[in-house]
């Protein structure tokens, strides 16, 4: 299995892997407490795009509503800690299933009655907006007032229940992110990774070739959905507050999916690549901003716009693939 | 309830859908020939009603006078979209064109909140309180003018798709993409005026939005979002699907406000936008792909 997984990667491709790896453990060590917020961003963002990426990057199915994942998570897996007590780590397997049950409804829906592009795209946005409302009226969760989460200061890490310092979420979400890359790797070059190609490339040739193209698009939006649903317990339970307006909001998904498009669709280090970038990038924006005493609202978003038209005009895969042409880490297999 | 009461907010929310319908014309006759989903059509409207709300400000012009200069630059900056970025990204995949809209949507947005601020601003008119009695019911005035304003502009546009010589080569275009080139018609700059024409659309709209709601920046993603609901229950490309779409959503809106809560308003019309894509994709009016 592992063989099959590095098997065609070049050996430098593997080292450079490693020493990124070994850079992220030791970062908490040596940088400030701002560097590590932005570290746990890139990995949240690097992480749900990954998620994403399957979805769309491998069985070639756009989402544009993949907050309505987030959202479904991080409302269930505070519910239960808030109203009942019961931590995150249980509370994580209900909101899996919870978001996975979303998305199977939706792919149901969708891939049975036949819709695919723009088409199934608007029916994602439908979803997590009609989810949007319905959760502002929600009472058990406290509707649109935002529903929070006790904020004690604690002497010591409770990871068992997610209470602690930003250098104990950094490493949790250090650990997800780099399991799903390694779990993407697998599905990828698996018999599964080989169907999904060819139904992103072609769905009646795959048909053809008697792929059972509607449980394939399935099993990616159950995956999808799934992984998402992981940030959104991890979003609950780091940033202690969820507003329906945000958390489910069209922005939010927007936001999500820019990391790997901009990262490369269907790349494995597209969405790591992305998310890194644009979150420099929006961090960058706003010192240079504040450096040049520019406070006015929305100046940042507007240069952050133009930067983002700057790159998908002129690299129309996104950044890694032709970066990965450069060094010379193209997969060989 | 009282039935005059039930009638007159169904007939306003009627009235205001059609000034809906015409802003999600524009998506469609976008989307309809140049099969790009305009991501930033709420914000061009939003650049709109700023305008007449600026005209209105400086040189108290009415805004429903303000609308005809308002679309034409629109138009212009329909066009220039079309025949500067979009043409490009013709052929390249969905997400792509997405986010490149997406990222012309977040410029619009911000530009304007730099400019006007957050706060949110509307037009009054003196006619703006006006009401117009039809039997037992009452009806705002402005609310029938832009109504009768929209369908106006609607038959307008229908006419030039229908009889003109343009009209129909820009049909052809949406019909037959590589049988236009076969005859010889320029394309892309067809694509570049079929945009300009439903920017002048959403151009209208948003000038005359700005006598029925208030406006921020903000409320560009509402109405992007807003639109897609509209021309999918309608039917993407339909033009009378498009009013239909907006007739519908504005009396939904209306029903919830008045029978739900108001801010559960965009749950009905998402609801609805849900049951058509399920059970008639092509839209109420739309023809099959």
């Amino acid at each position: 299995m592992i063989s099959r997984m590095i098997d065609g990667v070049p050996r430098r491709a593997l080292v450079l892997l490693v020493l990124m790896l070994a850079g992220l453990l030791i970062a908490p060590l040596v940088v400030d407490a701002y560097i590590l917020s932005i570290l746990i961003l890139v990995l949240y963002f690097a992480y749900t795009g990954q998620a994403w990426n399957v979805m769309m990057g491998f069985a070639g199915q756009l989402s544009l509503g993949h907050s309505l994942y987030v959202g479904i998570a991080a409302y269930t897996a505070a519910a239960l800690y808030v109203h009942f007590g019961i931590g995150p780590w249980t509370g994580v397997l209900p909101a899996i299933a919870l978001s996975m049950g979303a998305g199977l409804v939706i792919g149901f829906l969708a891939f049975r009655f036949g819709i695919s592009g723009v088409y199934f795209a608007l029916l994602t946005i439908a979803f997590a907006e009609f989810t949007r409302v319905g959760f502002d009226h929600f009472a058990w969760v406290n509707g649109s007032g935002g529903f929070f989460l006790p904020v004690t200061q604690q002497a010591a890490n409770d990871p068992l229940n997610l209470r602690g310092s930003p250098t104990m979420f950094y490493y949790i979400l250090l650990a997800i992110t780099v399991l799903a890359f390694l779990f993407c790797r697998w599905l990828l070059t698996g018999r599964i990774g080989y169907y999904w190609l060819a139904i992103r490339e072609e769905p009646e040739a795959a048909q053809t070739l008697g792929i059972n193209v509607f449980r394939y698009k399935m099993i990616a939006v159950a995956i999808s959905s799934g992984m998402t649903a992981l940030s959104g317990v991890f979003f609950a339970f780091y940033y202690n507050n969820l507003f329906p307006e945000q958390i489910f909001s069209m922005a939010r998904s927007i936001e999500l999916i820019l990391g790997p498009i901009i990262g490369g669709v269907g790349s494995l280090f597209g969405p790591i690549l992305g998310a890194v970038v644009l979150t420099a990038l929006a961090e960058a924006v706003t010192e240079i901003m504040h450096a040049l005493g520019y406070e006015i609202p929305g100046i940042k978003q507007v240069f952050y716009g133009i930067c983002l038209l700057v790159v998908i005009i002129y690299l129309p895969h996104g950044i890694w693939p032709p970066l990965r042409k450069r060094l010379g880490l193209e997969d060989r297999s | 309830m009282p039935t005059e009461l039930v009638l007159t907010v169904a007939l306003q929310g009627i009235l205001t859908g059609l000034v809906y319908g015409l802003m999600a014309l524009g998506l469609s006759v976008i989307f309809g020939v140049v099969r790009v989903v305009n991501f930033a059509h709420g914000e061009m409207m939003t650049i709109a009603s700023y305008g007449a709300i600026v005209a209105f400000a400086a040189w108290h012009i009415d805004p429903l006078v303000a609308m005809v200069p308002i679309a034409v630059i629109l138009f212009a900056i329909g066009y220039a979209m079309q025949a500067l970025l979009i043409n490009p990204f013709i052929n390249r995949p969905e997400h792509s064109q997405f986010i490149l809209l997406a990222a012309v949507a977040i410029i619009m947005v911000n530009g304007l909140l730099m400019i006007f601020g957050p706060d949110a601003r509307n037009v009054l008119v003196d006619y703006s309180l006006d009401s117009i009695e039809i039997g037992p019911l009452l009806v705002d005035k402005v609310r029938v003018i832009t109504a009768a304003m929209a369908l106006a502009i609607t038959a307008v546009l229908f006419a030039f798709f229908k009889l003109s010589h343009t009209g129909k080569a820009i049909r052809a275009c949406a019909d037959n993409h590589l049988g236009a080139l076969v005859v010889g018609l320029n394309v892309k700059q067809l694509y570049a005026l079929t945009f300009g024409i439903g920017s002048a659309c959403v151009g209208a709209a948003g000038a005359m939005m700005t006598l029925l709601i208030d406006t921020t920046p903000n409320i560009g993603p509402v109405f992007t979002l807003q639109a897609f609901v509209i021309v999918i229950i309608g039917g993407l490309g339909s033009m009378p699907g498009a009013l239909l779409g907006g007739v519908l959503i504005g009396l939904s809106e209306a029903m919830s406000g008045l029978f739900f809560a108001p801010s559960a308003k965009t749950m009905f019309g998402v609801a609805i936008l849900i049951l058509v894509l399920l059970f008639r994709p092509q839209g109420l009016l739309g023809r099959k792909a």
